[in-house]
């Protein structure tokens, strides 16, 4: 029997993406096609198991081993520092981690800045790096309210085109880092499945370098 | 899915496992349970940041309970050349788990050798680690490395600690791109770029990839660093070990305690490390002692996920009981099941357990009312 790769794919529009490529690169899987509640696909002629979960979860399964493979943001692997190889560079949902705040913000060096985001470890880092003595706020959502309402004077937020902020009255004042899907693996699962590994990640990587 | 890992339980491998590395002459060390504070907080990058629960001891000197091992054979080594230092121990240990966040008391098997080491010392440690390996599991790889490759190659290359951090951890988390990035960023030549380049791809089995190695490899060092591999490989090959011998480097350690070989084991089915060691002559340089030094640590708490008895019942024979039955009709019941060899347990209500027979005392009878044999 062939050996079956156990991968974990975002949920939502990034996912629709990587799956795309997944299946040009050989790696098709018609059931998931079907419409239904299936959270598990399989298909045994080309030795692939897809599962859809939470974005900022795929780390934790390809981590823990129950997926072999998975492709996260950046973002995730910088915020949670994940034990697992990044392999690829899928060149896909692209975007930024950036603070931004409300138009026309001054910065009061003489305070402590206060910083609202979903990626704490990331903010944390950023300002360590600089110095500079912050208050960090976790939100998990609407995070381009908190300045506006003066809770934060900045957010550490993922900035794709810049529209939620428009729309907010705010502005992007510095980029942190760009941000772009990655093809992750599991560290043991490299090992004992590293043909078929190897393989997809020889296979994608053709295929993106073409598109 | 078949069973993998071959024993039952902690202790069976305990057990197992220390007889094999009795077998090969490593004597037990017993250890005391606590260990001064200070020789932790020297050490931190040791124990990659980790936190030790600390006490004051009755004298007031802070004392704190062994977050490894490791360190306190390395502290009391009396560091004699002429007659090496082999031992192994099973001790408690206490660390975060990276989970919860909360301290966690986990079993560390491992074994140290000291002294003037030599090609055999070295290689019969990674003997002794992969033969653990097969001892556990039958599906297993020890994936073996070389931190003197890795310096090598940046030897003569000024670089901050900050840098080099950078680059293992490219090498670590095999990103190509990264490496790439970071080798022009820090303006590091052609031929040593693409050599570290190469380490984050380089996996597989050993014959196969050495060549590879061999054809990045840019100096004395590097030769030499690659020649040990070659060595403790073909020795492990006169002892018929090695299958399931890979060349990786992603399972670099810290620069700064380890200079030699190092290697990480692996069995099917457990998605972390099992065994994890290497020679650490830096570390005993750290403490003023001019010995070399190598072992290893298995995980067993690793392990305990996956073992598991086989058993799926809490007991062979149950026997139910009412209130003033009569205690000489119990005995005889449960000696007679005794003798069949199977375990009985006696109580008056059945509750939640699994039990393979379910008897009821009738009098001096019993009526059987549930059999799955």
């Amino acid at each position: 029997m062939k050996t079956m790769i156990n991968v974990a794919l975002p949920k939502g529009r990034l996912g629709e993406k990587v799956l795309d490529i997944f299946e040009k690169a050989g790696y098709t899987c018609p059931a998931i096609h079907e419409q239904n509640r299936k959270l598990i696909f399989e298909n045994y002629e080309t030795g692939v198991r897809y599962f859809w979960v939470k974005p900022s979860d795929v780390s934790i399964y390809v981590e823990r081993g129950a997926a072999d493979i998975g492709v996260a943001g950046k973002d995730i692997l910088l915020e949670y520092a994940p034990d697992v190889y990044e392999l690829y560079d899928l060149d896909i949902g692209k975007c930024r981690m950036a603070v931004a705040a409300c138009k026309g913000f001054r910065d009061n060096t003489e305070r402590t800045l206060r910083v609202a985001t979903k990626f704490p470890n990331i903010a944390q880092t950023f300002y360590s790096k600089k110095g500079r003595d912050i208050d960090i706020i976790k939100l998990n959502g609407s995070i381009e309210i908190a300045p506006v309402l003066k809770m934060s004077d900045v957010i550490v937020d993922i900035v794709e085109t810049g529209t939620t902020l428009k729309e907010n009255d705010l502005e992007p004042i510095e980029t942190i880092v760009p941000i772009s899907a990655r093809l992750i693996s599991n560290k043991v699962s490299y090992k004992f499945k590293n043909r078929e590994i190897r393989e997809l990640e020889q296979k994608i990587e053709e295929l993106c370098k073409n598109r | 899915m078949s069973k993998v890992i071959k024993f039952a339980d902690e202790e069976a491998a305990v057990l197992e496992l220390s007889r094999l590395y009795g077998h090969f002459g490593f004597k037990h060390f017993k250890m005391s349970k606590f260990e001064e504070y200070e020789l932790y907080s020297q050490n931190k990058d040791f124990l990659l940041g980790s936190s030790v629960i600390t006490f004051t001891d009755t004298n007031g000197s802070l004392m704190a309970l062994k977050p490894d091992v490791t360190l306190s054979i390395v502290k009391g080594s009396n560091d004699n050349f002429d007659v090496p230092e082999k031992v192994y121990y099973s001790e408690n240990v206490y660390r975060i788990d990276k989970g919860t966040h909360r301290f966690r008391e986990i079993t560390q098997l491992g074994l140290e050798s000291i002294g003037d080491l030599d090609d055999y010392s070295v290689s019969e440690v990674i003997m002794l680690a992969k033969a653990s390996l097969n001892a556990i599991s039958d599906r297993n790889i020890l994936d073996i490395s070389s931190m003197a490759f890795i310096l090598g190659l940046l030897d003569g290359i000024e670089l901050s600690d900050r840098k080099k951090t950078r680059l293992i951890e490219c090498i670590r988390t095999k990103n190509t791109l990264e490496m790439e990035n970071c080798c022009k960023e820090y303006g590091i030549g052609f031929e040593v770029s693409n050599a570290l380049k190469a380490l984050t791809t380089i996996y597989g089995p050993f014959e196969k990839c050495v060549d590879e190695l061999k054809a990045i490899s840019l100096n004395e060092k590097t030769d030499a660093a690659a020649a040990e591999l070659e060595t403790v490989y073909g020795y492990l090959k006169l002892c018929g070990l090695d299958g399931g011998i890979n060349l990786d480097f992603s399972i670099v350690n810290d620069l700064n305690y380890y200079n030699g070989v190092i290697f990480n084991g692996f069995v099917l089915g457990v998605p972390n490390v099992v065994l994890s060691g290497g020679r650490y002559d830096n570390l005993m340089r750290k403490f003023g002692k001019k010995s070399g030094a190598i072992g290893f640590a298995v995980y067993l708490s690793e392990l305990s996920r996956m073992m598991r008895s086989g058993d799926e019942y809490d007991v062979d024979t149950l026997i139910l009981y009412d209130k003033g039955d009569d205690l000489s009709a119990i005995a005889q019941h449960v000696k007679s099941v005794s003798e069949q060899g199977r375990s009985v347990r006696v109580q008056r209500t059945k509750g939640g357990l699994k039990c393979r027979t379910v008897l009821k005392i009738k009098g001096t009878e019993v009526e059987i009312i549930e059999n799955h044999d």
